[in-house]
């Protein structure tokens, strides 16, 4: 009864009868978008790209919450760390993205308080031993991370906590799906985001398909999980009926997590946001309510988002949209390489030039 | 960001859960979970539990797969 299913997943021969049914069926040149940085790291990882064929291309989305935080949001999270007794908390991919004129980590050379927190909970513990400074955790993340931010801010709120306060950049998904389907690019299937659906659901994604019409597949992280995920597009290309699927019912329900959300909408509100590369996506963003105004940095602080060109040279915009691959990048390799990277698809573990640079063993 | 291991609940106090993953331990909230006992298969998101999986649905999804690939012949043999 033991649940030893994740290596069961890993099966090789499951992984090579799906490959093996994939280039059979696979007959029209396709180009299908991973949406989530952890399936752009898990397909590199596990070598599946080099399983499918030729007709298969796959590109990496808006999918790594890093990535897609905009110039000047990292330029305010910069801003922050230099406000005086302020602490900033954050998961640790942040610390090295480059903002306009610095980094976190420079910040921190330089004497910023910068702490790297494994949980939300850390940042509220951290706000509770440090009485006499401000504590800060900067928010970012889809809808996965959101709710374990609302949880701390709930969490600080009952214990009173005066001195925590979060500085939201947190991004949902469906509305950059709709971006991305309106914009120029020609996506032919979507591998939608294993977590942030077990969050939102199935329905979550049910106006986005009506109004497309284009293959969508929920997928899972195992090798197995993404073959057969793929398998399930293929399908609906070659059979010309796009549908809206699950290939990880194990984690995904048509309603997701009602309480996550419950807690997540409790906090935050919708509103419009910045995403790197796209561009401004309307009611894309999720930002304190009133009612938690004092747990809300942007205001705390009085820190407003100033307009902020991205590095130059740097191709992360195209390449979260699909429009470029990194080796298109001409910094690529000969400027920016994960020691000194240039900008944050870079910086990322689950950053699409991170995971090229990692696996792909190219030119 | 995502851990995609399951991770095993083997104590529960207060709404925080000591989870085995893959023979590691750590703790993880329950504050997102509806329902959650000691002996649940979750995924733990950054230090909360955020889904307990389904165990028949896995079952059932790795057996079509093996019935797909045509050897569920010999896992019924090896498993009896
Ligand atoms: S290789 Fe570096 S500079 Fe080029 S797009 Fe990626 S992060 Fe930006």
């Amino acid at each position: 009864m033991t649940l030893k299913h994740s290596q069961d997943f890993h099966d090789p021969r499951i992984a090579r009868h799906l490959a093996a049914r994939i280039t059979r069926i696979s007959r029209k040149p396709v180009r299908f978008m991973e949406v989530c940085g952890t399936h752009t790291v898990a397909i590199f990882r596990s070598g599946i790209r080099s399983l499918l064929p030729e007709t298969i291309s796959l590109l990496s989305g808006p999918g790594c919450p890093v990535c897609v935080t905009a110039q000047q949001e990292i330029d305010a999270f910069i801003a922050l760390a230099r406000e005086p007794e302020t602490i900033v908390a954050t998961f640790g991919d942040l610390i090295r993205v480059p903002g306009s004129g610095s980094s976190l980590q420079r910040e921190k050379a330089d004497g910023a308080d910068v702490r790297m927190v494994y949980s939300t909970f850390d940042a509220v513990a951290l706000a509770r031993e440090n009485p006499d400074k401000r504590v800060v955790f900067l928010g970012v993340g889809f809808e996965t991370t959101a709710p374990t931010v609302a949880a701390a801010i709930l969490a600080a709120h009952q214990q009173r906590l005066d001195n925590f306060s979060v500085m939201s950049a947190h991004k949902i998904v469906p509305p950059a799906l709709e971006a991305l389907a309106d914009g120029t690019i020609n996506i032919d299937g979507f591998l939608l985001p294993g977590h942030v659906s077990v969050i939102i659901g199935m329905d979550a994604y049910r106006s986005f398909f009506e109004a497309h019409r284009v293959p969508c597949v929920v997928a899972g992280f195992e090798p197995s999980d993404l073959l057969q995920s793929i398998a399930m597009l293929v399908d609906q290309v070659e059979s010309g009926r796009p549908a809206l699927e699950n290939a990880y019912p194990r984690a995904v329900s048509p309603a997701g997590n009602p309480k996550a959300m419950a807690v997540m909408n409790e906090v935050f509100a919708v509103g419009d946001a910045d995403w790197r590369g796209i561009g401004t996506i309307p009611a894309s963003g999720l930002a304190i309510r009133e009612k938690y105004a004092a747990f809300d940095a942007f205001r705390v602080f009085d820190i407003r988002l100033k307009p902020a060109p991205e590095p130059k040279g740097c191709a992360c915009g195209e390449i979260l949209t699909g429009m470029k691959i990194p080796p298109q990048c001409p910094l690529y390799k000969t400027v920016c390489n994960p020691m000194a990277p240039v900008g944050p698809c870079m910086v990322s573990s689950e950053g699409t030039c991170a995971a090229y640079y990692r696996y792909h063993g190219d030119g | 960001m995502c851990l995609a291991i399951p991770s095993k609940i083997i104590h529960i106090e207060n709404e925080m859960a000591t989870i085995d993953v893959d023979g590691v331990k750590r703790s993880a909230s329950l504050m997102l979970l509806e329902d959650s006992a000691v002996g649940d298969y979750v995924i733990v998101h950054a230090g909360f539990a955020i889904k307990k999986l389904d165990e028949d649905s896995a079952k059932e999804t790795i057996r079509l797969l093996r019935e797909a690939a045509a050897f569920v012949d010999d896992l019924e043999a090896g498993k009896g």
